[in-house]
């Protein structure tokens, strides 16, 4: 579809993908845009590979099949890489945001010649460092928006403040430490 | 005014029935059941609603629920899919044979053997005989817009009979996308108040529900039901006019896409119309002549409108995501078909099997069906008409 963002999550059962996938949806409806934000269900269990899929664009898309030709492609867990084929498909112009510790030209090694662009992020680290835990999705997602761009930075700031509260209500002393999570990921997403 | 918002279809469905607030709902409240109970039971729990909600053992209590409640002249609802429908099965035909108006939100999902949880349609076109009116919505929208307009189809003394609100399951029901809501007071006229003219519970005149019927009077049961049947027919139009009069989104059996001057088309139900909208955009934009028709209304058939509809075609596909083992194709092919017999000049007609159990339908599998109906119409052979799609050999 013309003038359509389409991003593909990989993730592993329990880290929070499908609610990352979601709260694009979510930020990006509130920037305006008509969207489509969908997990592929099957037998979940925890550390199981998942995918999940978002459509952001300007008019609605009518498409509800899985998404093959992402430009965006967002790997929760780094060590998929080396089960799962996550370049495949993936658009050129486009990008791939990993949660890792490592240098984009390291993981670069490991995509099988991908020639976009390979962005890094240490998402646990920054997880555990703020919020005392290891919830990569957060961080994650706050990379997914900078590199991609789909919504305003400053606009994603203030939205996801109301959606975390509107998802936290039952522990908003948590708001807090995720939007600093937010802020710190958008400065430390690394572009190589 | 309309609402703008964001939601799954199943949270659609689950507001839609906050905003109607109906009397009773009856749900077996974990899996095979849906989210939407669910989020219904949060909506009772925060006294949003003042339903009566009665978790049961099965979803053959959940539906004999209905049935009780019905009977005694409440509004009552339940939501189910897949092997839950499948367990509900001998109530199906209690609720329609007794006609009991109740509205039953399926999310349509395979039946197992093997396993499965995925989306398609053997469910509900396994219910198809049971006597229930069924709607099938593509997306999160025509869930919520068609859920509204079930009572008053259903509740409508020239019909009194048990419908079924039809969505896809997770393409559907687990996705999230924009969706525009109506104000609740508005749903609430819309809907109107349930005032049955007879119920068990009628002091001045009660009503026997489920009497035993003897031979001499079985038949002329099942005949009134055969021709409430056809009676819905009008109503649907009627309420689907109503509701597009007030919200600008219309609705009638089916949706005709681009079929003015359409050469080839598909015709199918749910989520996929979708995407084979995309596929005939795309081909329109090369000058083809392709169109869709989106099945909305499967119970009651629409059988001369569909038929009529497609009366300019050269060739048709008709898609069925539900295997009827009939050896000769699914249940919308066999219908379908059936109504263009009369046509003087019928096109040719395909059936395609495809989605079963989840398996994805892109628009590159549309465009292909639509390739090999090109292939028809320029050599007038149809070839065999019963054919799969998406699957491996």
């Amino acid at each position: 579809m013309e003038n359509t963002v389409e991003i593909r999550w990989h993730g592993r059962g329990g880290q929070g993908a499908k609610t990352a996938c979601l709260l694009l949806a979510d930020a990006a409806f509130s920037s305006g845009k008509y969207v489509q934000g969908f997990p592929e269900y099957g037998p979940e269990r925890m550390g199981a590979p998942i995918t999940a899929y978002n459509r952001i664009s300007d008019t609605r898309c009518t498409v509800h099949s899985n998404i093959y030709d992402p430009d965006y492609v967002v790997v929760v867990d780094e060590s998929l890489i080396a089960s799962v084929d996550v370049t495949k498909g993936l658009n050129p112009e486009g990008a791939i945001i990993v949660n890792t510790p490592r240098t984009p030209a390291e993981i670069r090694a490991e995509l099988g010649g991908y020639t976009g662009r390979v962005c890094t992020i240490d998402a646990r680290r920054i997880s555990e460092e703020v919020l005392g835990n290891n919830f990569p999705n957060t961080p994650m997602l706050a990379a997914a928006v900078k590199v991609s761009g789909v919504v305003e930075p400053e606009q994603f700031i203030a939205n996801m403040e109301a959606s975390f509260r509107h998802k936290f209500a039952t522990k908003p002393q948590v708001v807090a430490g995720n939007m600093t999570v937010l802020t710190q990921s958008m400065q430390e997403v690394q572009v190589g | 005014m309309s609402i703008r918002e964001r939601l799954s279809g199943n949270e659609a469905v689950a507001y839609a029935m906050k905003q109607i607030n109906p009397d009773v709902m009856g749900a077996f409240p974990i899996t095979p059941s849906t989210e939407i109970p669910q989020y219904f039971a949060q909506y009772v729990a925060n006294g949003e609603v003042d339903t009566e909600f009665v978790t049961v053992e099965s979803e053959h209590s959940s539906m004999s629920t209905c049935i009780g409640a019905a009977a005694a002249g409440a509004r009552a609802i339940t939501a189910t899919s897949s092997c839950g429908l499948a367990l509900m099965w001998e109530l199906l035909y209690v609720a329609s044979s007794s006609r009991l108006p109740i509205t039953l939100a399926l999310v349509t999902r395979a039946l197992t053997g093997p396993i499965n949880i995925n989306n398609d349609h053997s469910d509900a076109m396994g219910a198809r005989d049971a006597g229930w009116i069924q709607l099938f919505a593509e997306n999160n929208q025509e869930a919520y817009d068609n859920y509204i307009q079930a009572m008053p189809i259903s509740e409508n003394p020239d019909v009194r009979l048990p419908i079924m609100t039809c969505q896809d399951g997770f393409i559907t029901s687990h996705a999230v996308e924009n969706i525009e809501l109506e104000e609740t007071d508005f749903v609430r006229s819309f809907v109107g108040e349930y005032q049955p003219e007879n119920y068990l519970l009628k002091h001045e005149n009660p009503l026997a529900v489920g009497p035993y019927g003897i031979s001499p009077y079985y038949m002329e049961a099942k005949k009134a039901q055969a021709e409430a049947m056809k009676r819905a027919k009008k109503v649907i139009l009627e309420v689907g006019k109503k509701f597009g009069d007030a919200t600008g989104r219309y609705y009638g059996f089916f949706e005709s896409y681009r079929m003015e001057d359409a050469d080839t088309a598909v015709v199918l139900i749910g989520s996929s119309a979708g995407t084979a909208r995309a596929a005939v955009d795309a081909l329109r934009a090369q000058g083809r002549r392709v169109g869709m028709l989106k099945v909305r209304v499967f119970r009651p058939f629409p059988f001369d409108e569909i038929a009529q509809a497609l009366s300019g075609c050269k060739a048709v596909a008709i898609l069925d995501k539900a295997e009827s083992f009939s050896a000769a194709g699914g249940p919308l092919f066999a219908e379908t078909r059936s109504a263009m017999y009369d046509l003087e000049n019928r096109p040719k007609a395909v059936n395609y099997v495809y989605g079963l159990g989840g398996r994805d339908f892109r628009v590159e599998d549309c465009t292909r069906i639509f390739d090999e109906l090109d292939n028809i119409v320029e050599t007038g052979e149809t070839g065999e008409v019963y054919r799969h799609i998406g699957q491996r050999e």
